[in-house]
Protein backbone atom coordinates (compact mmCIF):
# COMPACT_ATOMS: atom_id res chain seq x y z
CA UNK A 1 0.00 0.00 0.00
CA UNK A 2 1.26 3.87 -0.64
CA UNK A 3 2.35 5.63 2.04
CA UNK A 4 -0.41 8.47 1.40
CA UNK A 5 -3.04 5.80 1.95
CA UNK A 6 -1.78 4.69 4.97
CA UNK A 7 -1.45 7.85 6.48
CA UNK A 8 -5.40 8.48 4.96
CA UNK A 9 -5.57 5.31 6.93
CA UNK A 10 -4.97 6.56 10.24
CA UNK A 11 -6.34 10.34 9.77
CA UNK A 12 -9.68 8.41 9.40
CA UNK A 13 -8.82 6.42 12.38
CA UNK A 14 -7.66 9.69 14.21
CA UNK A 15 -11.76 11.10 13.41
CA UNK A 16 -13.40 7.88 14.60
CA UNK A 17 -11.77 7.82 17.91
CA UNK A 18 -12.90 11.31 18.19
CA UNK A 19 -16.24 10.51 17.35
CA UNK A 20 -16.13 7.63 19.57
CA UNK A 21 -15.26 9.36 22.82
CA UNK A 22 -18.01 11.97 21.41
CA UNK A 23 -21.02 9.40 21.87
CA UNK A 24 -20.06 9.08 25.54
CA UNK A 25 -21.45 11.88 26.25
CA UNK A 26 -24.75 9.93 26.58
CA UNK A 27 -25.43 6.09 27.57
CA UNK A 28 -28.21 6.11 24.42
CA UNK A 29 -25.12 6.93 22.19
CA UNK A 30 -22.38 5.03 23.76
CA UNK A 31 -22.67 2.07 22.23
CA UNK A 32 -22.69 3.50 18.89
CA UNK A 33 -19.74 5.46 19.80
CA UNK A 34 -17.63 2.36 20.86
CA UNK A 35 -18.18 0.65 17.47
CA UNK A 36 -16.57 3.61 15.68
CA UNK A 37 -13.75 3.51 17.73
CA UNK A 38 -13.48 -0.30 17.31
CA UNK A 39 -13.66 0.59 13.36
CA UNK A 40 -11.16 2.77 14.39
CA UNK A 41 -8.72 0.57 15.77
CA UNK A 42 -9.34 -1.77 12.64
CA UNK A 43 -8.10 0.37 10.07
CA UNK A 44 -5.45 1.85 12.05
CA UNK A 45 -3.99 -1.59 12.12
CA UNK A 46 -4.68 -2.49 8.82
CA UNK A 47 -2.85 0.45 7.46
CA UNK A 48 -0.04 -0.54 9.78
CA UNK A 49 0.27 -4.05 8.74
CA UNK A 50 0.67 -2.91 4.83
CA UNK A 51 3.78 -1.04 5.76
CA UNK A 52 6.53 -1.89 3.81
CA UNK A 53 8.63 -1.99 6.84
CA UNK A 54 7.06 -5.32 7.91
CA UNK A 55 8.64 -7.95 6.56
CA UNK A 56 7.48 -11.15 8.37
CA UNK A 57 3.71 -11.85 10.00
CA UNK A 58 4.98 -14.87 12.21
CA UNK A 59 5.75 -12.90 15.16
CA UNK A 60 2.95 -10.39 14.79
CA UNK A 61 0.23 -13.09 14.46
CA UNK A 62 1.14 -15.16 17.09
CA UNK A 63 1.38 -11.65 19.31
CA UNK A 64 -2.32 -10.81 17.98
CA UNK A 65 -3.59 -14.51 18.95
CA UNK A 66 -2.45 -14.66 22.02
CA UNK A 67 -3.50 -11.02 23.14
CA UNK A 68 -6.39 -11.69 21.20
CA UNK A 69 -7.58 -14.50 23.54
CA UNK A 70 -6.25 -12.94 26.97
CA UNK A 71 -7.82 -9.91 26.13
CA UNK A 72 -11.18 -11.57 24.88
CA UNK A 73 -11.22 -14.05 28.51
CA UNK A 74 -10.80 -10.39 30.30
CA UNK A 75 -13.25 -8.67 29.19
CA UNK A 76 -15.90 -11.83 28.68
CA UNK A 77 -15.10 -13.35 32.11
CA UNK A 78 -14.16 -10.60 34.36
CA UNK A 79 -17.08 -9.59 36.68
CA UNK A 80 -18.08 -6.24 37.07
CA UNK A 81 -17.12 -6.13 40.34
CA UNK A 82 -13.44 -6.65 39.86
CA UNK A 83 -14.00 -3.37 37.67
CA UNK A 84 -11.25 -1.59 39.26
CA UNK A 85 -8.52 -3.86 39.57
CA UNK A 86 -8.80 -4.83 35.74
CA UNK A 87 -9.24 -1.49 34.76
CA UNK A 88 -5.22 -0.91 36.66
CA UNK A 89 -4.07 -4.05 34.88
CA UNK A 90 -4.68 -3.02 31.81
CA UNK A 91 -3.34 0.00 32.68
CA UNK A 92 -0.11 -1.45 33.28
CA UNK A 93 -0.46 -3.04 29.83
CA UNK A 94 -1.26 0.03 28.19
CA UNK A 95 1.76 1.94 29.59
CA UNK A 96 4.37 -1.61 29.24
CA UNK A 97 3.62 -2.06 25.19
CA UNK A 98 4.46 2.01 25.22
CA UNK A 99 7.61 1.38 27.36
CA UNK A 100 8.41 -2.16 25.45
CA UNK A 101 8.31 -0.31 21.82
CA UNK A 102 10.32 2.84 22.97
CA UNK A 103 12.93 0.21 24.51
CA UNK A 104 12.86 -1.76 21.19
CA UNK A 105 13.47 1.46 19.17
CA UNK A 106 16.46 2.43 21.08
CA UNK A 107 18.06 -0.52 21.03
CA UNK A 108 17.66 -0.54 17.01
CA UNK A 109 19.65 2.62 16.68
CA UNK A 110 21.97 1.64 19.70
CA UNK A 111 20.98 5.27 20.93
CA UNK A 112 22.12 6.98 17.60
CA UNK A 113 19.67 9.23 17.96
CA UNK A 114 18.58 13.16 17.48
CA UNK A 115 18.11 14.97 20.36
CA UNK A 116 14.43 15.36 19.90
CA UNK A 117 13.62 11.79 19.39
CA UNK A 118 15.74 10.34 22.15
CA UNK A 119 13.55 13.00 23.88
CA UNK A 120 9.83 11.63 23.16
CA UNK A 121 11.56 8.32 23.10
CA UNK A 122 13.22 8.58 26.82
CA UNK A 123 10.22 10.32 27.76
CA UNK A 124 7.60 7.29 26.76
CA UNK A 125 9.82 4.90 28.48
CA UNK A 126 10.28 6.64 31.71
CA UNK A 127 6.34 7.09 31.77
CA UNK A 128 5.89 3.78 30.59
CA UNK A 129 7.95 1.99 33.12
CA UNK A 130 6.97 3.97 36.06
CA UNK A 131 3.30 3.55 35.36
CA UNK A 132 3.79 -0.19 34.72
CA UNK A 133 4.99 -0.92 38.06
CA UNK A 134 2.46 1.83 39.73
CA UNK A 135 -0.93 0.18 38.06
CA UNK A 136 0.22 -3.45 39.11
CA UNK A 137 0.45 -2.20 43.02
CA UNK A 138 -2.28 -0.35 42.31
CA UNK A 139 -3.83 -3.53 41.04
CA UNK A 140 -2.76 -5.42 44.06
CA UNK A 141 -4.27 -3.24 46.52
CA UNK A 142 -7.30 -3.43 44.85
CA UNK A 143 -7.31 -7.18 44.87
CA UNK A 144 -6.33 -7.01 48.36
CA UNK A 145 -3.39 -8.96 47.58
CA UNK A 146 -0.99 -6.11 49.20
CA UNK A 147 -2.58 -4.14 52.36
CA UNK A 148 -4.73 -1.50 51.11
CA UNK A 149 -3.93 1.03 53.98
CA UNK A 150 -1.02 3.41 53.30
CA UNK A 151 2.84 2.81 53.43
CA UNK A 152 4.43 4.50 54.93
CA UNK A 153 8.17 5.31 56.06
CA UNK A 154 10.31 8.31 57.45
CA UNK A 155 11.59 10.75 55.11
CA UNK A 156 9.00 9.16 52.13
CA UNK A 157 8.51 12.14 50.53
CA UNK A 158 12.32 13.31 50.50
CA UNK A 159 13.18 9.93 49.62
CA UNK A 160 10.81 9.84 46.52
CA UNK A 161 11.67 13.33 45.30
CA UNK A 162 15.47 12.64 45.10
CA UNK A 163 14.66 9.27 43.61
CA UNK A 164 12.25 11.14 41.05
CA UNK A 165 15.17 14.01 40.63
CA UNK A 166 17.67 11.42 39.92
CA UNK A 167 15.73 9.81 37.29
CA UNK A 168 14.60 13.06 35.79
CA UNK A 169 18.62 13.86 35.91
CA UNK A 170 19.01 10.53 34.18
CA UNK A 171 16.98 11.26 31.48
CA UNK A 172 18.56 14.59 30.86
CA UNK A 173 22.24 12.99 30.37
CA UNK A 174 20.28 10.75 28.35
CA UNK A 175 19.05 14.08 26.19
CA UNK A 176 22.55 15.29 25.86
CA UNK A 177 24.63 12.36 25.56
CA UNK A 178 21.71 9.50 23.53
CA UNK A 179 24.80 6.76 22.51
CA UNK A 180 25.46 6.34 26.37
CA UNK A 181 23.44 3.33 26.54
CA UNK A 182 23.87 2.97 30.38
CA UNK A 183 21.98 5.89 31.43
CA UNK A 184 19.30 4.18 29.36
CA UNK A 185 18.92 1.53 31.68
CA UNK A 186 19.54 3.03 34.93
CA UNK A 187 16.41 5.55 33.86
CA UNK A 188 14.26 2.18 33.25
CA UNK A 189 15.40 0.83 36.53
CA UNK A 190 14.94 3.68 38.14
CA UNK A 191 11.63 4.81 37.05
CA UNK A 192 10.19 1.20 37.79
CA UNK A 193 11.41 1.87 41.31
CA UNK A 194 9.49 5.06 41.42
CA UNK A 195 6.66 3.86 39.78
CA UNK A 196 5.99 1.36 43.23
CA UNK A 197 7.01 3.98 45.70
CA UNK A 198 4.60 6.49 43.92
CA UNK A 199 1.37 4.24 44.55
CA UNK A 200 2.49 2.63 48.04
CA UNK A 201 1.97 5.51 50.25
CA UNK A 202 -1.97 5.86 48.75
CA UNK A 203 -4.35 4.26 50.63
CA UNK A 204 -7.37 2.27 48.78
CA UNK A 205 -9.86 5.25 49.50
CA UNK A 206 -7.90 7.46 47.07
CA UNK A 207 -7.80 4.84 44.25
CA UNK A 208 -10.48 7.08 42.19
CA UNK A 209 -7.68 9.69 41.75
CA UNK A 210 -4.93 7.10 41.61
CA UNK A 211 -6.38 5.26 38.75
CA UNK A 212 -7.24 8.34 36.61
CA UNK A 213 -3.93 9.44 37.04
CA UNK A 214 -2.42 6.56 35.58
CA UNK A 215 -5.02 6.16 33.36
CA UNK A 216 -3.23 9.74 32.02
CA UNK A 217 -0.01 8.49 32.38
CA UNK A 218 -0.44 5.24 30.01
CA UNK A 219 -2.13 8.27 27.62
CA UNK A 220 0.35 10.02 27.59
CA UNK A 221 3.21 7.11 26.93
CA UNK A 222 1.35 5.97 24.05
CA UNK A 223 1.27 9.85 23.05
CA UNK A 224 5.30 10.36 23.44
CA UNK A 225 5.34 6.79 21.22
CA UNK A 226 3.93 9.10 18.72
CA UNK A 227 6.13 11.46 18.90
CA UNK A 228 9.56 9.16 18.50
CA UNK A 229 7.57 7.19 15.64
CA UNK A 230 6.43 10.34 13.94
CA UNK A 231 2.69 9.01 13.48
CA UNK A 232 0.15 11.12 13.91
CA UNK A 233 -2.81 8.63 15.17
CA UNK A 234 -0.43 7.46 17.82
CA UNK A 235 -0.60 10.99 18.88
CA UNK A 236 -4.31 11.65 18.59
CA UNK A 237 -5.38 8.46 20.80
CA UNK A 238 -2.66 8.97 23.36
CA UNK A 239 -3.37 12.43 24.17
CA UNK A 240 -6.95 12.04 24.18
CA UNK A 241 -6.33 8.91 26.72
CA UNK A 242 -3.96 11.32 28.42
CA UNK A 243 -6.31 14.43 29.19
CA UNK A 244 -8.86 12.17 29.71
CA UNK A 245 -6.97 10.49 32.60
CA UNK A 246 -6.08 13.96 33.77
CA UNK A 247 -9.90 15.71 33.32
CA UNK A 248 -10.96 12.73 35.71
CA UNK A 249 -8.50 12.83 38.64
CA UNK A 250 -9.14 16.72 38.63
CA UNK A 251 -12.64 15.85 39.17
CA UNK A 252 -11.81 13.35 41.69
CA UNK A 253 -9.90 15.97 44.03
CA UNK A 254 -12.55 18.28 43.40
CA UNK A 255 -14.98 15.22 44.68
CA UNK A 256 -12.95 15.63 48.09
CA UNK A 257 -11.75 18.83 48.21
CA UNK A 258 -8.33 18.09 48.33
CA UNK A 259 -5.17 19.29 45.71
CA UNK A 260 -3.45 16.56 43.98
CA UNK A 261 -0.12 16.79 45.88
CA UNK A 262 -1.99 15.65 49.32
CA UNK A 263 -3.45 12.95 47.54
CA UNK A 264 -0.29 11.68 46.27
CA UNK A 265 1.91 12.24 49.27
CA UNK A 266 -0.24 13.04 52.12
CA UNK A 267 -1.06 9.62 53.20
CA UNK A 268 -4.57 10.40 54.21
CA UNK A 269 -5.68 7.08 56.20
CA UNK A 270 -2.91 7.14 58.79
CA UNK A 271 -3.11 10.85 59.46
CA UNK A 272 -6.55 10.81 60.27
CA UNK A 273 -6.33 8.80 62.82
CA UNK A 274 -5.48 11.86 65.87
CA UNK A 275 -8.57 13.52 64.94
CA UNK A 276 -10.43 10.69 66.46
CA UNK A 277 -12.23 12.87 69.23
CA UNK A 278 -14.75 11.14 71.29
CA UNK A 279 -18.31 11.83 69.97
CA UNK A 280 -20.98 12.79 72.44
CA UNK A 281 -23.98 10.32 71.89
CA UNK A 282 -24.89 7.11 71.36
CA UNK A 283 -25.67 5.25 68.27
CA UNK A 284 -28.96 4.18 68.37
CA UNK A 285 -29.90 0.56 66.63
CA UNK A 286 -33.12 -0.04 64.79
CA UNK A 287 -34.79 -3.05 64.59
CA UNK A 288 -35.12 -4.81 60.76
CA UNK A 289 -39.06 -4.75 61.30
CA UNK A 290 -38.52 -0.98 62.23
CA UNK A 291 -36.68 -0.27 59.49
CA UNK A 292 -38.98 -2.41 56.60
CA UNK A 293 -41.99 -0.40 58.11
CA UNK A 294 -40.53 2.71 57.69
CA UNK A 295 -38.92 2.31 54.42
CA UNK A 296 -42.64 0.83 53.51
CA UNK A 297 -44.83 4.07 54.61
CA UNK A 298 -41.99 6.75 52.84
CA UNK A 299 -42.96 8.49 50.14
CA UNK A 300 -39.09 8.63 49.25
CA UNK A 301 -36.77 6.60 49.49
CA UNK A 302 -32.79 7.51 48.46
CA UNK A 303 -30.04 4.66 48.76
CA UNK A 304 -26.59 6.08 48.87
CA UNK A 305 -24.11 2.99 48.07
CA UNK A 306 -20.52 3.05 48.85
CA UNK A 307 -17.71 0.58 48.46
CA UNK A 308 -19.09 -1.15 50.84
CA UNK A 309 -22.41 -2.03 48.65
CA UNK A 310 -19.14 -3.35 46.64
CA UNK A 311 -17.62 -5.92 48.63
CA UNK A 312 -20.99 -7.00 50.08
CA UNK A 313 -22.07 -7.60 46.67
CA UNK A 314 -25.26 -6.13 47.54
CA UNK A 315 -26.44 -4.41 44.29
CA UNK A 316 -28.84 -7.25 43.51
CA UNK A 317 -30.66 -6.92 46.56
CA UNK A 318 -30.91 -2.97 46.84
CA UNK A 319 -32.46 -3.34 43.27
CA UNK A 320 -34.81 -5.84 44.30
CA UNK A 321 -35.53 -3.96 47.78
CA UNK A 322 -36.23 -1.04 45.80
CA UNK A 323 -38.69 -2.46 42.91
CA UNK A 324 -40.45 -3.71 46.06
CA UNK A 325 -41.34 -0.62 47.82
CA UNK A 326 -42.04 1.39 44.03
CA UNK A 327 -44.34 -1.09 43.93
CA UNK A 328 -46.15 -0.13 46.73
CA UNK A 329 -46.15 3.12 45.46
CA UNK A 330 -42.70 4.26 47.41
CA UNK A 331 -40.26 7.11 45.34
CA UNK A 332 -36.85 5.37 44.93
CA UNK A 333 -33.76 7.41 43.95
CA UNK A 334 -29.87 6.50 44.17
CA UNK A 335 -27.13 8.96 45.75
CA UNK A 336 -24.46 8.72 43.39
CA UNK A 337 -20.61 10.68 45.04
CA UNK A 338 -18.21 10.67 42.74
CA UNK A 339 -15.28 9.35 44.93
CA UNK A 340 -17.97 6.61 46.27
CA UNK A 341 -16.14 3.37 45.68
CA UNK A 342 -12.88 2.89 44.20
CA UNK A 343 -12.86 3.90 40.73
CA UNK A 344 -14.61 6.78 38.86
CA UNK A 345 -17.99 5.81 38.18
CA UNK A 346 -17.55 2.31 40.00
CA UNK A 347 -21.22 2.71 42.01
CA UNK A 348 -22.93 3.65 38.74
CA UNK A 349 -21.65 0.25 36.61
CA UNK A 350 -22.61 -1.66 39.73
CA UNK A 351 -26.19 -0.65 39.95
CA UNK A 352 -26.68 -0.79 35.93
CA UNK A 353 -25.67 -4.02 36.53
CA UNK A 354 -27.99 -4.85 39.02
CA UNK A 355 -30.80 -3.49 36.18
CA UNK A 356 -31.43 -0.14 38.03
CA UNK A 357 -32.28 2.38 34.87
CA UNK A 358 -29.92 5.02 34.65
CA UNK A 359 -32.74 7.58 35.29
CA UNK A 360 -32.64 6.76 38.97
CA UNK A 361 -28.85 7.34 39.50
CA UNK A 362 -28.54 11.01 40.87
CA UNK A 363 -25.27 12.94 41.18
CA UNK A 364 -24.56 15.22 44.56
CA UNK A 365 -25.73 18.30 43.25
CA UNK A 366 -28.89 16.76 41.77
CA UNK A 367 -29.77 15.02 44.76
CA UNK A 368 -29.13 17.05 47.92
CA UNK A 369 -31.78 19.54 47.29
CA UNK A 370 -33.81 16.55 47.72
CA UNK A 371 -32.90 15.13 51.05
CA UNK A 372 -34.79 17.54 52.96
CA UNK A 373 -38.10 16.31 51.64
CA UNK A 374 -36.51 12.40 51.72
CA UNK A 375 -38.27 10.16 54.69
CA UNK A 376 -35.42 7.63 54.30
CA UNK A 377 -32.02 7.54 53.43
CA UNK A 378 -30.49 4.01 53.48
CA UNK A 379 -26.41 4.25 53.48
CA UNK A 380 -24.92 1.39 52.21
CA UNK A 381 -21.20 0.65 53.19
CA UNK A 382 -20.52 4.40 52.58
CA UNK A 383 -19.47 6.31 55.06
CA UNK A 384 -16.75 9.66 54.50
CA UNK A 385 -18.98 10.48 51.63
CA UNK A 386 -21.71 11.29 54.28
CA UNK A 387 -19.98 12.74 57.12
CA UNK A 388 -21.82 16.08 58.14
CA UNK A 389 -17.97 16.94 59.72
CA UNK A 390 -16.34 17.73 56.24
CA UNK A 391 -19.16 20.79 55.91
CA UNK A 392 -19.68 21.81 59.49
CA UNK A 393 -16.48 21.10 61.38
CA UNK A 394 -13.51 23.07 59.83
CA UNK A 395 -10.78 21.41 61.34
CA UNK A 396 -12.36 18.18 59.98
CA UNK A 397 -9.27 15.78 57.77
CA UNK A 398 -11.74 15.98 55.10
CA UNK A 399 -13.00 19.70 55.60
CA UNK A 400 -14.64 21.06 52.55
CA UNK A 401 -15.17 17.69 50.90
CA UNK A 402 -18.50 17.90 48.71
CA UNK A 403 -21.23 15.18 50.64
CA UNK A 404 -24.22 13.93 50.15
CA UNK A 405 -26.25 15.83 53.07
CA UNK A 406 -27.68 11.88 54.43
CA UNK A 407 -28.67 13.89 57.73
CA UNK A 408 -30.77 16.24 56.42
CA UNK A 409 -33.29 13.61 55.85
CA UNK A 410 -36.16 13.20 58.02
CA UNK A 411 -34.28 9.53 58.79
CA UNK A 412 -31.16 8.45 57.79
CA UNK A 413 -31.14 4.12 58.46
CA UNK A 414 -27.28 3.25 58.51
CA UNK A 415 -25.94 -0.01 57.35
CA UNK A 416 -22.56 -1.31 58.57
CA UNK A 417 -20.70 -4.34 59.27
CA UNK A 418 -19.65 -3.13 62.58
CA UNK A 419 -19.45 -0.21 65.12
CA UNK A 420 -15.93 0.30 64.37
CA UNK A 421 -14.89 3.26 62.25
CA UNK A 422 -14.74 3.74 58.36
CA UNK A 423 -11.69 3.56 56.64
CA UNK A 424 -9.98 6.81 56.57
CA UNK A 425 -10.43 5.96 60.69
CA UNK A 426 -12.44 9.48 61.08
CA UNK A 427 -15.60 9.55 63.59
CA UNK A 428 -18.55 10.13 61.51
CA UNK A 429 -21.23 12.49 63.51
CA UNK A 430 -24.23 11.36 61.21
CA UNK A 431 -23.86 8.03 63.31
CA UNK A 432 -24.97 9.50 66.85
CA UNK A 433 -28.00 12.09 65.20
CA UNK A 434 -31.16 11.69 66.71
CA UNK A 435 -32.44 11.32 63.27
CA UNK A 436 -29.85 8.33 62.37
CA UNK A 437 -30.37 4.91 62.93
CA UNK A 438 -27.93 2.01 62.13
CA UNK A 439 -28.59 -1.42 61.14
CA UNK A 440 -25.64 -3.75 61.81
CA UNK A 441 -24.77 -6.60 59.76
CA UNK A 442 -23.79 -7.85 56.30
CA UNK A 443 -25.45 -5.25 53.92
CA UNK A 444 -26.65 -8.45 51.13
CA UNK A 445 -27.86 -10.38 54.00
CA UNK A 446 -29.76 -7.39 55.91
CA UNK A 447 -30.84 -6.06 52.80
CA UNK A 448 -32.44 -9.77 51.73
CA UNK A 449 -34.32 -9.93 54.68
CA UNK A 450 -35.59 -6.37 54.89
CA UNK A 451 -37.51 -7.24 50.99
CA UNK A 452 -39.24 -10.39 53.28
CA UNK A 453 -40.05 -8.00 56.03
CA UNK A 454 -41.71 -5.23 53.58
CA UNK A 455 -43.45 -7.85 51.84
CA UNK A 456 -45.04 -9.06 54.77
CA UNK A 457 -46.03 -5.65 55.72
CA UNK B 1 16.89 22.39 12.11
CA UNK B 2 15.56 18.75 12.91
CA UNK B 3 13.55 20.55 15.66
CA UNK B 4 11.23 21.79 12.27
CA UNK B 5 9.68 18.10 11.49
CA UNK B 6 8.68 18.79 15.42
CA UNK B 7 6.25 20.95 14.69
CA UNK B 8 3.70 19.34 12.84
CA UNK B 9 3.51 16.71 15.71
CA UNK B 10 2.97 19.35 18.11
CA UNK B 11 0.05 21.01 16.51
CA UNK B 12 -1.41 17.16 16.14
CA UNK B 13 -0.70 17.19 19.89
CA UNK B 14 -1.81 20.55 21.10
CA UNK B 15 -5.29 20.40 19.05
CA UNK B 16 -5.82 16.94 20.06
CA UNK B 17 -5.32 18.06 23.76
CA UNK B 18 -8.07 20.93 23.11
CA UNK B 19 -10.51 18.52 21.40
CA UNK B 20 -10.01 15.88 24.10
CA UNK B 21 -10.33 18.33 26.49
CA UNK B 22 -13.96 19.48 25.35
CA UNK B 23 -14.97 16.39 24.35
CA UNK B 24 -14.50 14.26 27.77
CA UNK B 25 -15.70 17.09 29.88
CA UNK B 26 -18.95 16.22 28.39
CA UNK B 27 -19.07 12.88 29.19
CA UNK B 28 -21.51 12.50 32.30
CA UNK B 29 -20.08 10.90 35.64
CA UNK B 30 -22.80 8.04 34.71
CA UNK B 31 -20.31 7.09 32.47
CA UNK B 32 -16.88 7.52 34.12
CA UNK B 33 -15.67 4.00 34.35
CA UNK B 34 -16.40 3.22 30.97
CA UNK B 35 -14.82 5.89 29.37
CA UNK B 36 -11.83 4.64 31.66
CA UNK B 37 -11.96 1.96 30.28
CA UNK B 38 -12.74 2.60 26.30
CA UNK B 39 -9.79 5.35 26.34
CA UNK B 40 -7.48 2.45 27.67
CA UNK B 41 -8.65 0.56 24.68
CA UNK B 42 -8.08 3.00 22.41
CA UNK B 43 -4.68 4.22 23.87
CA UNK B 44 -3.56 0.82 23.18
CA UNK B 45 -3.46 2.40 19.72
CA UNK B 46 0.57 1.64 20.50
CA UNK B 47 0.19 -1.46 18.91
CA UNK B 48 0.19 0.30 15.68
CA UNK B 49 4.12 0.73 16.95
CA UNK B 50 4.42 -3.08 18.41
CA UNK B 51 3.49 -4.50 15.33
CA UNK B 52 6.67 -2.33 12.89
CA UNK B 53 8.70 -3.66 15.99
CA UNK B 54 7.57 -7.27 15.84
CA UNK B 55 7.45 -7.00 12.09
CA UNK B 56 10.19 -5.43 10.25
CA UNK B 57 12.95 -7.55 11.46
CA UNK B 58 15.35 -5.13 12.39
CA UNK B 59 17.25 -7.46 15.10
CA UNK B 60 16.37 -10.36 17.62
CA UNK B 61 15.77 -8.26 20.77
CA UNK B 62 13.83 -5.20 18.80
CA UNK B 63 11.60 -8.01 17.83
CA UNK B 64 11.11 -10.35 20.52
CA UNK B 65 10.08 -6.71 22.43
CA UNK B 66 8.18 -5.60 19.35
CA UNK B 67 6.32 -9.36 20.21
CA UNK B 68 5.77 -8.57 23.44
CA UNK B 69 4.16 -5.61 23.26
CA UNK B 70 1.94 -6.55 20.68
CA UNK B 71 0.63 -9.38 23.09
CA UNK B 72 0.33 -6.18 25.74
CA UNK B 73 -1.45 -4.28 23.19
CA UNK B 74 -3.91 -6.38 21.78
CA UNK B 75 -4.80 -8.20 25.08
CA UNK B 76 -5.90 -4.06 26.08
CA UNK B 77 -7.26 -3.72 22.44
CA UNK B 78 -9.41 -6.64 22.33
CA UNK B 79 -10.65 -6.61 26.66
CA UNK B 80 -10.95 -3.12 26.40
CA UNK B 81 -13.64 -3.05 24.20
CA UNK B 82 -15.27 -5.88 24.67
CA UNK B 83 -15.63 -5.04 28.39
CA UNK B 84 -17.22 -1.18 27.43
CA UNK B 85 -19.24 -2.62 25.51
CA UNK B 86 -20.58 -5.10 27.89
CA UNK B 87 -20.69 -2.42 30.46
CA UNK B 88 -22.47 0.35 28.23
CA UNK B 89 -25.45 -2.64 27.11
CA UNK B 90 -26.48 -2.64 30.73
CA UNK B 91 -27.20 1.19 30.92
CA UNK B 92 -31.00 0.86 30.67
CA UNK B 93 -33.62 3.70 30.40
CA UNK B 94 -36.12 1.82 32.33
CA UNK B 95 -37.10 -1.50 32.06
CA UNK B 96 -40.36 -1.84 29.45
CA UNK B 97 -40.80 -5.19 30.51
CA UNK B 98 -39.35 -6.96 34.29
CA UNK B 99 -36.62 -9.29 32.76
CA UNK B 100 -36.06 -11.53 35.28
CA UNK B 101 -32.41 -12.65 35.94
CA UNK B 102 -30.11 -14.44 38.32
Amino acid sequence: MPTYLIELFYLVSGVLFIMGLRGMSHPDTARRGIFYAEFGMLLAIVGTLAQHEIITYTWIITGMIIGSVAGLAMGLWVPMTAMPQRTAFSHAFGAAAAALVGISEYYRWHGHLEPFKMGALGFEVLLGSLTTTGSLIACGKLMGILPGKPLVFKGQNIFNMTLLTVTVATFVCLFVFPGVTFYFYVMIALALIFGVLLVIPIGSADMPVVMSLLNSYAGLASAATGFALNNNVLIIAGTLDGFSGFILSILMCKAMNRPMTNVLFGAFGSVAEQSGAAQAGEMREIGLEDAATQLAYARQVVFVPGYGMATAQAQHVIRELAETLEERGVTVKYAIHPVAGRMPGHMNVLLAEANVPYSELYELEQINPDFPSTDVAVVVGANDVVNPDARDNPTSPIAGMPILEVDRAKLAIVLKRGKGRGFSGLENPLFFKENTAMLYGDAKDTITRLVQAVHKL
Amino acid sequence: MNILSLIPSLYVFVLAAFLGYQVISRVPPLLHTPLMSATNAISAISLVGSLVAAGANYNIVSTILGFVAVICATTNVVGGFVITDRMLRMFKRKPAVKIKED
